[in-house]
């Protein structure tokens, strides 16, 4: 690890100073959860880091209203046991309960888990010459495609990438069409969830649609009754504490036993949060039961490229997202 | 199994490994290298930072090197090392520390994040010579075997009570996740967080 200096900001426009001074090393930090444990790995190697964890009014939450706020600085601890949130949207609630354990769930904030980096192992253990990454050294290659891809993404992947987007949260954000509320040296601005997070295409080591600069500020919510009939269903290697193999995120409205509308995004299987546009469509008029909603669960996989060991996530997704669909219409509503 | 006091000729582990440590060194090197504190120096980099914290009570000052961890300022520089290094990236729950009367991963945690916090350790927990009933419940369910993961597990388990999510067994496995036992001892693990969380509220 390399030297460092470290400061701690008290408002949005100190650490933007800050980190502007410090020049191109300088990184923001808040929970620490991603970015030290990759400094570590010497995946990242920062020479100064701004906190942005203790600027004051960061860990504001606001659920009353016709949108939810979330302040980029609150906990994902803190959110996970908001009454309000688990008893209106429980997909918002479980995507964060059910993602890492309590410790970094204490340590983690709603706005650094925006920008989480994959765990693709040879992303995360390849510094230093030992694997090739397009994401971590631009150029050198992909070391995935034809390794061991058993964890990679079968949606959004191109020539240069497979690896998949790691988050539960994001998720959940992006079925419920969240926006993203950014602020930098050219002042502040909204992005749709849906812009926020780029495929990887040929310059994978672009992820998400943030300048340098800039400080996550907080997240916007549209509020909606689907809220009510919601679910966050997440399939794991083991029954807690892992990143998803296939996740799902799904809010409906359900009218006379049918649906109405649907809001569903994917995890554990896109290079990013993956709303499925073409499930959404199916689902649309159909009773939420397992053997009703099949044809609309694989619809979102039509598109899938597996590779060598993954071709099962296709399968697994699928049943994730029926599965989901019928816990989310179990909801009382 | 379990002695009720030690008799006073009897060393701790720690005093054992302590003093074959010190035996191995005098052997070895120089008087005037062995005769340096055990403890690791502070670091030579000009470029550190003043941390003011609480630790188990007690007000501590220190100067840090900002790139070191909260579990390193605990072991390395203040002799604590009761809470231990597993994978030091936040995956075992070894290292699991309080900070703010929350539980963290202290490995995760920067030490320089600790300015002005209050943190509590396994070595805290004790009143006097009466043991924290979520310790004498791990002795009791025999919830350990290597006893490397405890302090952590302790550390956590602690928590998990206070914070509401011991009602049930599912519950204490579901928040009990992130420490992971090698040994396997989880079955007395579960047992002894429903012994104490009872206890504990009773208290």
């Amino acid at each position: 690890m390399r030297q460092l200096t470290y400061l701690r900001a008290r408002t949005v426009s100190e650490a933007i100073t800050a980190f502007t001074r410090a020049g191109a090393d300088a990184r923001y930090i808040a929970g620490g959860t991603t970015l030290y444990d990759l400094m570590k790995l010497g995946v990242e190697r920062p020479m100064h880091l701004v906190d942005v964890s203790a600027i004051e009014n960061a860990d504001r939450v606001e659920t009353q209203g016709d949108s939810l706020f979330f302040g980029a600085g609150a906990l994902m601890a803190d959110v996970a046991e908001n009454a309000v949130v688990r008893r209106d949207y429980p997909v918002l609630a479980e995507s964060l309960w059910k993602a890492a354990s309590q410790q970094l769930r204490n340590m983690a904030t709603v706005g650094g888990n925006l920008l989480q980096r994959t765990r693709c192992p040879y992303f995360r253990n390849g510094a230093g010459g030992i694997y090739p990454c397009n994401k971590r050294e631009p150029g050198s290659g992909c070391a995935a495609i034809g390794g061991l891809d058993r964890g990679q993404a079968v949606l959004g992947t191109s020539d240069a990438c497979t690896a998949v987007s790691p988050g539960d949260w994001p998720v959940a954000l992006t079925a419920l069409d969240a926006v993203v509320e950014l602020t930098g040296t050219a002042g502040a601005r909204s992005v749709p969830i849906a812009e926020f997070y780029l495929l990887p295409g040929a310059a994978p080591h672009r992820e998400f649609a943030i300048l340098p600069d800039e400080i996550v500020t907080g997240i916007s919510v549209p509020g909606t009754l689907a809220g009510r009939h919601s679910t966050y269903h997440k399939i794991r290697d083991r029954e807690s504490y892992a990143f998803a193999l296939a996740s799902a995120a799904v809010a409906l409205t359900i009218d006379k036993g049918r649906i109405t509308k649907a809001h569903v995004a994917l995890g554990g299987v896109g290079t990013r949060p993956w709303r499925a546009r073409q499930t959404e469509a199916l689902l649309v008029g159909s009773k939420p039961t397992r053997d009703a909603v099949q044809a609309a669960a694989r619809a979102a996989f039509a598109d899938a490229r597996p590779g060598h060991h993954n071709g099962f996530k296709i399968e697994l997704g699928a049943r994730t997202i029926a599965d989901a669909v019928v816990i989310a219409a179990e909801r009382n509503g | 199994m379990t002695q009720s006091k030690p008799a006073a000729f009897e060393m701790t582990r720690r005093e054992t490994m302590q003093a074959a440590a010190v035996a191995g060194v005098c052997g070895l090197v120089p008087k005037a290298q062995a005769q340096q504190p055990a403890l690791a120096p502070a670091p030579e980099s000009a470029a550190t930072l003043p941390v003011t914290t609480r630790i188990n009570g007690e007000a501590v000052s220190i100067e840090i090197d900002p790139r070191a961890s909260l579990l390193d300022m605990l072991r390395e520089r203040l002799g604590l090392t009761g809470a231990k290094k597993g994978c030091d990236h936040g995956q075992c729950g070894a290292c699991t520390v309080h900070l703010d009367g929350r539980r963290v991963a202290s490995c995760l945690t920067l030490a320089a994040k600790v300015d002005g916090g209050e943190i509590v350790t396994i070595e805290g927990i004790a009143d006097g010579d009466t043991l924290h009933p979520m310790q004498q419940a791990f002795i009791d369910h025999d919830a350990l075997q290597c006893g490397y993961c405890t302090p952590g597990q302790i550390m956590a388990a602690i928590a998990c009570v206070r914070e509401g999510h011991a009602a049930s067994r599912e519950e204490i496995r579901e928040y009990m996740s992130g420490n992971l036992c090698r040994c396997g001892a989880y079955m007395g693990i579960v047992a002894a967080i429903e012994q104490a969380s009872a206890k504990m509220r009773e208290g």
